[in-house]
């Protein structure tokens, strides 16, 4: 069970004055129950790489695969490959339209075609995992707050139970306290659901702390592919796509170098202030 | 999906086209669709046609791209076509049923067609030359005059502007929002009318209220800049004829003469190109 991309490349406005290659020759795999950041700077490709995911846009080159069938073969069911591959966008919240929350909700489940009372109980259960009361269900949603409509827009998605989740910049436009909520909320999901979950960012702040998995597209391509400590392993390069690595990292790679003998894994402060601790520990 | 309406768009490159100040395009669209509608023999479409292409060559603007756009208006020509065709009275040549085609109905036709494609291409190639910015001061700076007799011509121009430098907008976010509900299942290829009406709602109201709310984040904006209409208010790019404009205008009136002169000519000269 993966989503699979061969030699894929896409090219906006092809065969126009204003042709512009925006992903070039990728090959990857995305298996299941996984947590992958997608890591990149503006303009790097990371939107329309997840676009293809789904479906919306059809590769002008290469083929992506669900579950080893070509999804753009002409007799491949796009509308039930996207029931399975959620997409949240960019700023979902302006995708809000009915009058209150519960009925938002239920639209994605309602066009997969089940009975009111379904999709209800899907609603539902979507809600609940954003962190939504019953008592909160006929609000409108546009007289929530930024973060909450953000939450009402994601439960949208989760509501048609895809067993993929792919998040376009969910924390984009959020204070640091809705970053960190919406993060938390969506690490937790997906421990509970045992989803595989696509987050896409500019920030390795944002993903380092939870996923397994990191990728890092520059100019369309993918540029690293590993383990989060592997790849912030190549600071330099990282610096050179215009990305960081975590700053917890450049402090222990400084100690380090100083002579402090600290494991430089580390990706949290948590993490990091247990390894300095480990080390003047052992040296007393 | 929305990406082949070329209709009003810019197309970034740059020409002796481009360079002209916006009032003799302005102006020139104009002569020139006075011109075409002058003209009524195929020998003054000919001329038209050859008028034009030299224009296109000069815009360096692809005719490809330019005609792309056509085919969004083809029905509403096959309309016009068909209607002359059949319900022009005349010398009948064809009969069927109650349909009926005449000898004139097919010359009206044919040249309603050539008047009505010229007539796009032509502006067209007005717009795709001219950025709406251009347009817009071109067409303040033309009808200055008005504020005389209190005609708000800088609030108009505005709000031509304004409203011009939103379709692009819009268009992207029409877009976006279409993505982001057809990822939640919506379906908005049925082909069931009441079913295609019920799917525009989950489009539209989130772009109405994105709509208005660009609206709002831009009257703040420009209130924070002090924005108080037209009065007093200078230009950083001023528009002043150039050479080029001179000789522009010039080749325009010519192209409307000899256009009047071919409408005469066909009064004197009948058959060949001069039906």
């Amino acid at each position: 069970m993966s989503i699979r991309l061969e030699d894929v490349s896409y090219i906006y406005e092809q065969n126009t004055a204003m042709a512009v290659p925006a992903l070039q020759h990728i090959t990857t795999e995305i298996k299941e129950n996984t947590f992958i950041g997608l890591i990149g700077h503006t303009g790097s490709g990371k939107s329309t790489f997840v676009q293809l995911l789904n479906g919306l846009l059809a590769p002008t080159d290469g083929k992506v695969f669900y579950n080893d069938k070509d999804i753009q073969a002409p007799d491949f069911s796009r509308k039930d490959l996207r029931a399975d591959v959620g997409l949240v966008f960019q700023y979902p919240e302006h995708q809000l339209f009915e009058i209150d929350v519960l009925t938002d909700v239920m639209f994605g489940p309602k066009n997969l075609g089940l009975t009111e009372e379904e999709a209800r109980k899907r609603a539902e259960e979507a809600l609940r995992l954003v962190g939504f009361e019953a008592s909160q269900y006929d609000y409108s949603p546009f007289d929530l707050s930024g973060g909450q409509k953000r939450r009402v827009a994601i439960a949208g998605v989760l509501a048609m139970r895809p067993k993929y989740l792919i998040l376009d910049e969910p924390t984009a436009g959020l204070d640091p306290a809705g970053r960190d909520e919406i993060l938390e909320m969506i690490a937790a999901m997906q421990k509970e659901l045992q989803m595989t979950v696509v987050l896409v960012s500019h920030s390795m702040e944002d993903v380092a702390r939870f996923v397994d998995r990191i990728i890092v597209m520059d100019h369309g391509s993918i540029a690293l592919d590993g383990k989060p400590q592997e790849v912030f392993s190549h600071v330099e390069e990282l610096e050179k796509m215009g990305l960081a690595a975590p700053q917890i990292s450049y402090i222990m790679k400084d100690l380090h170098r100083q002579g402090v003998p600290v494991n430089t894994d580390a990706l949290t402060i948590e993490e990091a202030a247990e390894e300095i601790l480990r080390v003047f520990r052992d040296r007393a | 999906m929305l990406k082949d309406i070329t209709i009003g768009q810019y197309y970034q490159t740059d020409s002796v086209i481009h360079r002209l100040d916006p009032r003799v395009k302005l102006l020139g669209t104009l002569l020139y669709i006075i011109a075409l509608f002058t003209v009524n023999n195929f020998a003054g479409y000919l001329f038209v046609a050859v008028f034009l292409a030299i224009i296109i060559r000069l815009s360096n603007v692809p005719f490809r791209y330019m005609i792309r756009g056509m085919k969004t208006i083809l029905f509403l020509l096959l309309l016009t076509v068909v209607f002359n065709l059949f319900l022009t009275p005349g010398e009948v040549v064809f009969s069927v049923w109650k349909l009926t085609i005449t000898k004139e109905g097919i010359l009206f036709a044919v040249k309603m067609a050539f008047r009505l494609t010229f007539l796009l291409i032509g502006c067209s190639v007005m717009t795709l030359t001219t950025t709406p910015n251009q347009l817009t001061d071109g067409l303040e700076k033309s009808l200055s005059p008005l504020k005389k007799i209190h005609v708000p011509v800088h609030e108009i121009s505005m709000m031509m502007s304004i409203a011009l430098r939103f379709i692009p907008i819009l268009m992207e976010e029409t877009d976006k929002i279409m993505k982001a509900q057809i990822a939640r299942g919506a379906d908005f290829e049925s082909k069931n009318i009441m079913k295609k009406i019920k799917s525009l709602i989950p489009l539209l109201v989130p772009l109405f209220i994105s709509a208005f709310r660009r609206a709002n984040d831009l009257a703040m904006a420009m209130e924070a800049r002090c924005y108080h209409g037209g009065e007093g208010r200078t230009k950083m790019k001023p528009l002043r004829y150039q050479k080029r404009d001179g000789i522009a205008y010039v080749v325009l009136f010519a192209f409307l003469i000899c256009c009047i002169g071919f409408r005469i000519a066909g009064r004197f000269l009948h058959g060949g190109l001069f039906i």
